[in-house]
């Protein structure tokens, strides 16, 4: 089976994002760029179906720049057996990138898209609902347990309230959750084979896609900073404190 | 016309408070945007629950009535809410950011090929909005271009509706469904059932974290703190991560994002993250031994000391406080 996962470049979570002085954009000296985790739980479930399975294929995608080589290197390192780099100097807004990624699912034709449900960075949480739209494609968000068997596919969502479990055949779109896998590091081996895997490039324009920015960030400011409070000394002040002085208890 | 379309979430005929945000959002939108409101609902026990609906505001609520979306679907909801949203002509189709919401919302935009904002706290008389980004780290202030866009709306960023003076008509509509292109079934749903406030809708939540150190604890030292108080149970990405309580409990930014009158971090260091979903709420009280956590940065109250005797004693100083 073919699995195809989206992975996006983001600021490592324990990054401090700063906001630039003029609101266009964020600061990115001393970032740490990495995969972003649901991606990496993504790459962790196509090799584990694949494992399982005994053959199969995980293909990886980006829509980036050349920078972006890097984490598609890693998922490599992880056990993924080849990458596809969509070069795009301009940022895409999310309709952009979805029509980017299902154009080349298309040729491609993998039986099912994994992706991380949300990218950590600009939290949109959209791509792979998009992704199974345009391509006509069953989808199931926020996975923790996907089961396959023949064409069908199960999984168990994380949904308000509890677990959802919902069906259907193949090919599909599953976005990932938390609870799903834990991904594995890259060995020291694998990194060696990784440098050989191959690494695609297409330049976007060739695609013949609509890249027209429909969702235009105008400014970006840093939010206000909630002012520390006071410590309290004992249990009997505190709830004291917030029955007389908070009043919400 | 800025005509809006609301997704009103029900399950059964029953609806969250989220749903009465998103009519909220909804008037809000139209009243700037110079249209009508239109609240849309679909599946069993829909028409109870546009009855009630119809009492808070929006100028028409309408049912989407079909077989195949008795129960809810992504790809028949998405199929149902872009025919609507064509016949009507919308501007803009808005949910509440639940996970209902997030299913749904981008596959709609992918349908109507527009554009999408993701979890907006503002709506700008520009006609631009504001989300956060970075886990709250930036606000983005942005704009959707084009004749129709989806948005979702964070549920702690506006108000529920409420009941207005008159109830507005209902209308039941059959979408056009290409019934052959629908391949999604639904197999069951695990309700986790509770007598506690939900997450979101809760006067006080106390959330426990890695401090706790196991699930029996929040089980045996946590919950009856909960209770004491009547407050809604949540839990830091790490308490979810070291597997001491479901994924529903998470508060932060890959969880729920959160704003009670009173906030209660008990074990929690207060990562950025963790920060990302509960840093609005009125008060907040952080219960830590390590009086250098980033969580007392955010906190009204801080009290250093050790959980697993404080808690306790908690439990005991709130129950004088009711006799």
């Amino acid at each position: 089976m073919k699995i195809l996962v989206p992975v996006k470049r983001v600021p490592d979570p324990a990054t401090t994002i700063r906001v630039l002085p003029d609101g266009s954009g964020i600061a990115t000296d001393n970032v740490k760029w990495v995969i972003n985790p649901f991606d990496e739980i993504a790459i962790e479930e196509a090799l584990r179906i694949k494992e399982k399975q005994g053959s199969g294929e995980v293909v990886l995608i980006s829509v980036g720049q050349t920078a972006w080589q890097e984490q598609l290197r890693t998922g490599l390192a992880m056990g993924a057996d080849r990458a596809i780099l969509v070069k795009a100097d301009n940022p895409l807004d999310t309709l952009a990138i979805a029509r980017v990624i299902a154009k080349v699912a298309s040729d491609e034709k993998p039986e099912l898209i994994i992706i991380g449900k949300q990218a950590i960075d600009d939290d949109s949480n959209q791509i792979g609902q998009m992704l199974a739209e345009m391509l006509g494609w069953p989808q199931a968000t926020f996975a923790s347990k996907v089961e396959l068997a023949g064409e069908k596919c199960t999984v168990v969502r994380e949904v308000d309230g509890g677990l959802e479990t919902v069906a259907f055949p193949m090919p599909a779109v599953i976005t990932t959750d938390l609870r799903l896998n834990e991904p594995r590091y890259a060995s020291l081996p694998g990194i060696m084979k990784a440098r050989k895997k191959p690494l695609n490039e297409i330049a976007v324009d060739s695609l013949g896609v609509d890249l027209t920015p429909k969702l235009k960030i105008k400014t970006l400011k840093a939010p206000e900073k909630r002012q520390a409070g006071r410590k309290v000394a004992s249990v009997e002040e505190l709830v004291q404190v917030l029955h007389t002085e908070a009043k919400v208890i | 016309m800025g005509d809006v379309l609301v997704f009103a979430e029900h399950r059964g005929g029953h609806f969250p408070k989220t749903t009465l945000i998103a009519v909220n959002a909804g008037l809000e939108m139209a009243r700037k945007r110079g249209g009508q409101c239109i609240a849309v609902l679909s599946g069993e026990g829909a028409t109870a629950a546009a009855a009630e609906i119809a009492k808070y505001g929006p100028s028409k609520v309408i049912v989407l009535d079909h077989p195949k979306l008795a129960h809810y679907l992504a790809d028949a909801a998405a199929q149902a809410l872009a025919d609507l949203a064509k016949k009507t002509g919308a501007e803009t189709v808005l949910a509440t950011a639940t996970a209902m919401g997030k299913d749904l919302m981008p596959r709609l935009a992918a349908r109507l090929g527009a554009p999408m904002a993701s979890e907006i706290i503002a709506i700008n008389d520009d006609g631009t909005m504001v989300r956060p980004m970075y886990a709250g780290n930036a606000l983005a202030t942005i704009e959707l271009d084009g004749p129709v866009r989806v948005v979702t709306v964070r549920g702690t960023a506006f108000d529920a509706a409420k009941p207005a003076d008159v109830a507005a008509p209902i209308e039941t509509v059959t979408p056009e469904l290409d019934a052959a292109s629908l391949k999604m079934e639904f197999v069951g749903f695990n309700e986790i059932k509770s007598d506690r406030p939900q997450l979101t809708e809760a006067r006080i939540v106390v959330s426990g974290g890695r401090g706790l150190k196991s699930g029996d604890n929040f089980k045996t030292v946590l919950e009856p703190l909960v209770d004491e108080m009547g407050a809604a149970m949540g839990a830091s990405r790490a308490a979810v991560d070291a597997g001491f309580v479901p994924n529903d409990l998470q508060v932060g930014q890959t969880g729920k994002v959160v704003a009670p009158e009173l906030y209660v971090a008990v074990g929690i260091s207060g990562a950025i993250q963790h920060l990302a979903g509960m840093k609005d709420s009125k008060t907040i009280v952080a219960i830590n031994k390590d009086e250098e956590a980033p969580i007392f940065g955010v906190a009204d109250y801080g009290l250093v000391a050790d959980l697993f005797k404080a808690v306790p004693e908690m439990v005991e100083e709130v129950k004088k406080l009711k006799h």
